[in-house]
């Protein structure tokens, strides 16, 4: 008897009721997430410890993941070869404003049609949605020419301007989320600022705006990221004489010859020198995804793109 | 004066949206129009007169699908990977919700390590983990596994040995999807778990009957969200080959315009097949209601 509801009491521990408040649902639970989640890491794993291998440790079938010292060498090597700080400013001057203007622009049509019923609205809507789909490759090549006349071409303001008129980097995504954020803020607000005879610009700025600060750093977040690793327009348009971090990195074997190849250029980037300038290249967007990492991903349950 | 309220709404509505407008007339419909008319002409860059288009027809089209086998190739491997790719990142996103959203603690730090490679992937990045075969697990290398799979046929083969040397890049896609999908999870009214429990549903069965139709509209977006991203994909063969023929002297814009246009039929494709397969139901469903009303 006794031994029965000790038996039923370890099965109900065990298993649950519905097994899925037992203990061995728990252990799945978090038995596949920890392997998950080192998959997912493993790549970033694999950087880290061969980016700090010397030469002995890369020829040395011995060692395979763990270094037998630290050898910074490396690090050294791809901060010079890359230029890093210039670099650097390149790269943000090419994503931060263009982040920042596609932002704005985006609130502001967002704003546009999440408050005012205007004619054709539905069609321009539409346009929209049909921005988000058109790949840039299509557009791409009388962009270019455009740009060539224009003289925009090597300079931020061929990345810039497209921000500016809403046809920058998924810039539908933007406006789809201020859309959707505006929508949800009762009219009741901007009547009564109406009726004390505030303009629309005027309620935008005053009422709308200060509500709205979560989705402006979201998609400024996001705007930046994805201009950050975009690198097929940007180099299209920006040409090779002012690289961004992530165009260095294409071109690094190259890079490399010319910088620490020597006289006979015989010295090649080894893998460790390649890892670690892939990780000071994506070293900014991790220090920034630590800081701000919350803002990443409420900011999508906020945004709540889910379903439209 | 004083405007009616129909003038104020259009008027204020215009402004608003206006630089959109702008925006997209000059850079999106105008290069749209150009891009076609490129594809139907030789195009050549001469430094007296500019660009010089020559029209003929349909000739780069017709170059493209019996000569540029590169093309037609790279263009079915980027069929097959979608094919195969999306079903699997919308799936694991689902699996990764799911577990994500059960009562564990560290479920933060967990999200927060799916979401990291959204921030970091890049294409030069992958294409560099690629090279060093860090972009998969250590099983899918197996040998005979390989040799096996190379002996299928050509658009089976390709894209799942692209799949196995890059299965960790794959799952590294879905990022944003994992999140979409939580908060939908979140949304579902535990109301209505509790109501099937006391029914008798177990929990194979709510996830089929309840869980997975609230998912719907979600696994549309995912998936329209995915096939863009990865059709947008800094590295991906089909784009590189469009770009190398624009800079090329014998093929150049006229013909890279065509390559194009064809990449964005197939996308507009599979982007039109997403959207069936997934919206199909809901109408039957109102047609269902309309009926018995």
């Amino acid at each position: 008897m006794k031994a029965e509801r000790v038996k039923s009491k370890v099965r109900k521990t065990l298993i649950g009721m519905k097994f899925v408040d037992g203990l061995l649902f728990k252990i799945l639970v978090y038995g596949l997430l920890i392997i998950l989640a080192f998959v997912y890491l493993y790549p970033l794993l694999h950087m880290v410890s061969y980016s700090f291998q010397g030469v002995e440790d890369l020829l040395n079938p011995m060692v395979n993941q763990v270094p037998t010292e630290l050898y910074v060498q490396n690090y050294k090597e791809a901060f010079l070869v890359l230029d890093y700080f210039k670099t650097l400013r390149t790269s943000l001057l090419i994503t931060l404003v263009p982040a920042l203007v596609q932002t704005i622009i985006a609130s502001l049509v967002g704003y546009g049609f999440a408050r005012f019923n205007f004619r054709g609205k539905k069609f321009w809507m539409m346009l929209v949605l049909a921005t988000y789909i058109i790949p840039p490759q299509v557009t791409m090549i009388p962009r270019y020419v455009l740009f060539h006349k224009l003289g925009f071409l090597g300079k931020a303001l061929s990345i810039i301007v497209p921000a500016t008129f809403g046809q920058g980097l998924n810039s539908a995504i933007f406006i789809l989320i201020f859309y959707h954020f505006f929508s949800q803020i009762p009219k009741s607000l901007d009547e009564a600022a109406q009726m004390d005879g505030a303009s629309p610009l005027y309620i935008y700025f005053r009422v709308s705006v200060p509500l709205s600060i979560p989705s402006f750093i979201t998609s400024f977040l996001f705007s930046f990221v994805w201009y950050w690793n975009e690198t097929y327009i940007s180099s299209l348009f920006l040409g090779s004489k002012n690289p961004t971090l992530q165009m260095m990195l294409q071109n690094f074997v190259s890079a490399y010859k010319s910088v620490m190849g020597g006289d006979d250029g015989s010295r090649i980037a080894n893998e460790a020198v390649r890892m670690a300038a892939t990780l000071l290249i994506i070293l900014p967007m991790i220090i920034i995804y630590f800081i701000l990492q919350r803002w990443f991903i409420e900011g999508i349950d906020k945004a709540g793109i889910t379903g439209e | 004066m004083k405007l009616s309220n129909r003038q104020r709404e259009n008027l204020y509505g215009y402004l608003f949206i206006g630089i959109w407008i702008i925006g997209f007339l000059w850079l999106t419909l105008y290069p749209l129009i150009m891009s076609f008319i490129y594809s139907l002409n030789k195009v050549t860059i001469t430094a007296a007169d500019g660009i010089v288009l020559t029209p003929i027809k349909l000739q780069n089209y017709v170059d493209i699908f019996s000569k540029d086998f590169n093309f037609v190739n790279a263009l079915t491997d980027f069929i097959g990977e979608i094919v195969l790719f999306v079903p699997i990142i919308i799936i694991m996103s689902i699996i990764i919700a799911l577990l994500l959203n059960q009562k564990i603690r560290l479920r933060g730090a967990f999200r927060s390590i799916f979401f990291l490679p959204v921030i970091i992937a890049s294409g030069p990045m992958i294409t560099e983990l690629i090279r060093q075969g860090a972009g998969t697990v250590p099983i899918f290398e197996d040998a005979e596994a390989l040799a096996f799979v190379e002996q299928l046929p050509r658009f089976l083969a390709n894209p799942i040995l692209s799949l196995f040397s890059k299965m960790i890049i794959v799952l590294w896609f879905s990022g944003v999807q994992i999140v979409l999908f939580l908060a939908a999870l979140q949304k579902v009214d535990s109301e209505i778990y509790e109501a099937a429990s006391i029914d008798g549903a177990s929990p194979w069965e709510m996830f089929w009957k309840i869980t997975l139709p609230t998912l719907k509209p979600t696994i549309l977006i995912s998936s329209i969200y995915t096939i863009v991203f990865l059709a947008t994909f800094s590295s991906n063969s089909v784009l590189v080959h469009i770009q190398n023929n624009m800079f090329d002297i014998t093929t150049g814009y006229g013909y890279s315009s065509a390559l194009a246009w064809i990449y964005f039929v197939v996308i507009s494709i599979l982007l039109g097949i997403v959207y069936l397969l997934f919206k199909q139901r809901k109408e039957r469903k109102e047609k269902k209601v309309r009926r018995v009303r």
